[in-house]
């Protein structure tokens, strides 16, 4: 009787999620069929064959540029212009050989000692730039009065009761 | 009937003419190496076909293009250009570069650039630019600043000096790496030149005289050979022109 009852439930009904718990397997397969048709149904696709993606082996190119391997396009001569004439070495220098030996050059230019003064003096000019202003006060007295006084760290005094 | 492009290098060809860069003894089994099809040709699928006159061009390892004599110039991206500023309307200028249309150049695109600081360019001034759009459907877009943001000496220049058009192949003979034109014309005397690949060139020396000279000769480097050259540059260099 009560399975008779259950059958004349619409399938609406029946495919809500309250409803699954009590359905047996047969009845469930059944909808998921029915569900998955009307799908299909809506799923619209093209009638052509597939696209075979060929290896292109031709590659297009507009500009002139590349091909000629064409310079830049600002010129100086004779120190009519000096930044141009700086621009001129850095753009055209990817071209050229003769460049590169003289960016070489550049980088030897300081010598590593030097690098290395240099350093130590940005090191502490930096080191008081972030400190903050009381031990900025500490570290510049600390050096008139020859690094002797060396204040003890402030901690937290806990009040007697 | 396809023939290989190699046995065409140097050789002139005319618009219509089509090649196969796949030669036929290599078969389907040997892989064929990628080619790069630049300036007057095209591509229509494994063929190549050929759409302007001029001389075939071979570069290693597998670099072709038709060198061609023209005076119309056709945006390409990437190609430093002069410009001439036509007009300002919102937040882009108008960009005359010689092309079929003016280009667009935005306010954001010159080193230093923000909402705020706009960058101070009137109408009429020079831009040294290049494009970072152009092709055949749309209006082409000019920028001042590299991918980085620099200027690389792009901008707004030419305070003084003299603009004047010449063909784009002396154009980019002007432009070749050690370009005999170029390297003739800086033992004369101190000068500034701003070549762009449209066919403007601008030029700037401490007279007007010689400016001028500068220009006369550039102009007349179109049709000279290298001896006509350097004997009309020596006269120059002795000053009695």
């Amino acid at each position: 009787m009560a399975k008779d009852g259950a059958a004349k439930l619409s399938k609406n009904l029946l495919r809500m999620k309250f409803m699954q718990r009590g359905l047996d397997d047969e009845v469930k397969k059944q909808l998921e069929e029915e569900e998955k048709r009307v799908i299909s149904d809506d799923h619209w696709y093209l009638d052509l064959p597939e696209l075979k993606a060929k290896e292109n082996y031709i590659i297009e190119e507009k500009s002139f540029v590349p091909c000629e391997d064409l310079v830049y396009g600002r010129m100086s001569f004779k120190g009519f212009n000096p930044e141009v004439e700086k621009l001129m070495l850095v753009m055209n220098s990817g071209s050229r050989n003769e460049e590169e030996e003289d960016v070489g050059k550049m980088e030897s230019d300081i010598t590593d000692e030097e690098m290395a003064r240099r350093y130590e003096s940005l090191v502490s000019s930096m080191k008081r730039t972030m400190s903050k202003k009381r031990e900025r006060s500490t570290l510049e007295g600390g050096r008139t009065q020859n690094n002797h006084t060396t204040r003890a760290k402030k901690v937290f005094l806990k009040p007697q009761d | 009937m396809p023939v290989s492009f190699r046995e065409k290098v140097d050789e002139v060809l005319l618009p219509g003419d089509v090649f196969s860069l796949r030669l036929p003894e290599f078969g389907s089994d040997v892989k064929a190496e990628k080619a790069v099809c630049g300036p007057g040709l095209r591509r229509n699928g494994d063929q190549v076909l050929v759409c302007k006159s001029g001389v075939l061009r071979h570069k290693a390892p597998n670099v072709y293009w038709i060198d061609s004599q023209q005076k119309r110039y056709v945006p390409a991206k990437g190609e430093r250009v002069i410009g001439i500023i036509t007009a300002r309307s919102g937040d882009v200028f108008k960009v005359d570069v010689g092309g079929s249309e003016p280009a667009s150049l935005s306010f954001l695109a010159f080193e230093g650039a923000t909402k705020r600081n706009r960058p101070n360019v009137q109408v009429g001034d020079l831009v040294y630019a290049h494009f970072i759009i152009a092709n055949k459907d749309m209006e082409p877009e000019l920028a001042c600043i590299d991918s980085c943001g620099h200027a690389n000496g792009m901008g707004v220049f030419g305070e003084g000096g003299l603009m004047f058009r010449l063909s784009l192949g002396l154009v980019r003979r002007l432009l070749a790496p050690q370009s005999m034109i170029v390297k003739d014309l800086e033992k004369l005397f101190p000068f500034e030149m701003v070549v762009g690949l449209n066919g403007r060139v601008w030029v700037k020396a401490k007279s007007i005289q010689q400016t001028l000279i500068v220009t006369n000769l550039l102009e007349s480097c179109e049709n000279m050979t290298a001896q006509q050259r350097q004997t009309l540059f020596q006269r120059v260099a002795e000053g009695n022109l």
